[in-house]
């Protein structure tokens, strides 16, 4: 009993997510053993990947031997409690994941889809990168970007508002600024 | 060059179907222009009670950064609003039905009745040839058109999914006839940091928006008719 409840204190999990798209190299670049090594040797405990439309499966591992533990799913309705108890997320580069885990102020390593044909999603996650927010990976670069990341780089994110977008819609429409 | 001039004048009035299609030509052409030129002006007549809203939603972040702007405009001076979808695109809707719903809970009863919810065909999907899209790209105008006829907003609020290209086309064409003269508003995706979506792009060049808004600095430095609004995420 004492053992487990030790075991669940000190749970570090990298949660790895795909969205909606197809990303194979991703969940490939993750499930090599050099890549869990180095997780394991940064602390981390479990490995959970949402593998979304992707045809890879990655291995599963109970983590009996003492390495990491490693599971998987497709889809779910809501990734937001997978995120908040993860202790390093690994996203493509969707908006929606993206702002989700820096509200949440979550450590966070976007790996850009290079298979994607507009691929304008790789600005948003290089100019937030810029700005200390996360760390801009590819699939081939990631196992280098997690063995030299320094999470207390990162900068916190302040979460914008549409209030001067509101402001000046009302004001062009002529409705009185309250 | 006077003398050419002259003489050209002399050979379209020489034939009067030319000299008609020449009027025509210039009419709608000075129509249009001064639409263009009207457009980005804020109206300035007595304020409005309230606005028919056209709000376009779209997967892959839209949905989620238009929500955001509403939550930040008062319901009832933008009503009733009709929220539009692509048709193979199921979660937007269902997500905006959620928030009018916690609208109710907090209004009581209400602001429901004043949303619609309606789904309009993508003219391309994914993958599809060109061929067929020619067939479906002519079914999609037509029905962003009917949808249009039908609802006449005053008010579209649009950030970039493709399918709100048809739409702003078809409300600024309805300025230049006059059938109904509406402010379009674009706010660029939070996505777009260095270059403007298609949609984005196409809007600006051609005037059609009233305001434009980007989310980064370095758009409005390349686009400078842009208002910079700073993340809204």
């Amino acid at each position: 009993m004492g053992d487990s409840d030790d075991g669940i204190k000190s749970e570090r999990t990298v949660f790895v997510t795909v969205g909606t798209t197809c990303f194979d190299a991703l969940v490939k670049a993750v499930d090599t053993q050099e890549f869990k090594k180095e997780l394991s040797a940064r602390g981390y405990t479990h490995l959970l990947i949402q593998m979304g439309r992707g045809s890879y499966f990655p291995k599963k591992s109970t983590g009996e031997d003492g390495s990491l533990v490693v599971d998987y799913f497709i889809f779910s309705s809501s990734i937001a409690d997978n995120l908040r108890s993860a202790s390093l997320v690994i996203s493509h580069a969707g908006s929606g994941s993206i702002f989700e885990t820096l509200r949440l102020r979550k450590p966070l390593i976007v790996v850009v889809n290079e298979d994607l044909m507009d691929n304008h999603q790789s600005e948003l996650a290089e100019e937030l990168a810029e700005r200390k927010h996360l760390f801009c990976a590819h699939p081939q670069t990631l196992f280098q970007t997690v063995a030299s990341m320094n999470l207390e780089s990162l900068l916190p994110y302040h979460p914008g508002d549409a209030a001067p977008v509101a402001k000046l819609i009302n004001r062009f429409l002529g409705f009185p600024d309250d | 060059m006077e003398k050419g001039n002259g003489c050209c004048f002399s050979a379209m009035t020489s034939n009067p179907t030319i000299l008609v299609l020449v009027t025509i030509i210039t009419v709608i052409l000075t129509r249009v222009l001064y639409i263009m030129y009207q457009s980005g002006k804020p109206l300035h007549n007595t304020a409005p009670q309230s606005v028919s809203t056209l709000i376009v939603l779209g997967s892959g972040g839209h949905t989620a950064e238009m929500l955001n702007l509403l939550s930040m405009l008062q319901k009832d001076r933008f009503t009733p609003r009709f929220y539009i979808a692509a048709a193979t695109d199921n979660m937007s809707l269902q997500k905006a039905h959620l928030m009018e719903k916690s609208l109710v809970d907090m209004t009581g009863g209400e602001a429901l009745e004043s949303a619609q919810f309606m789904q309009i065909y993508r003219s391309r999907e994914v993958g599809q040839s060109y061929i067929t899209s020619v067939v479906t790209t002519i079914i999609a105008i037509a029905h962003a058109l009917w949808i249009m006829i039908k609802i006449r907003p005053q008010v579209i609020l649009c950030n970039g999914p493709g399918t709100c290209l048809p739409l702003c086309v078809i409300a600024f064409l309805f300025k230049v006839v006059g059938i109904r003269w509406s402010s379009t508003f674009y706010v660029e995706s939070i996505a777009r940091v260095r270059r403007l979506s298609l949609s984005g792009l196409l809007l600006y060049k051609l005037h059609m928006a009233d305001q434009f808004f980007v989310q980064w600095p370095q758009l409005q430095k390349k686009y400078p008719r842009a208002h910079y609004v700073g993340c809204l995420m």
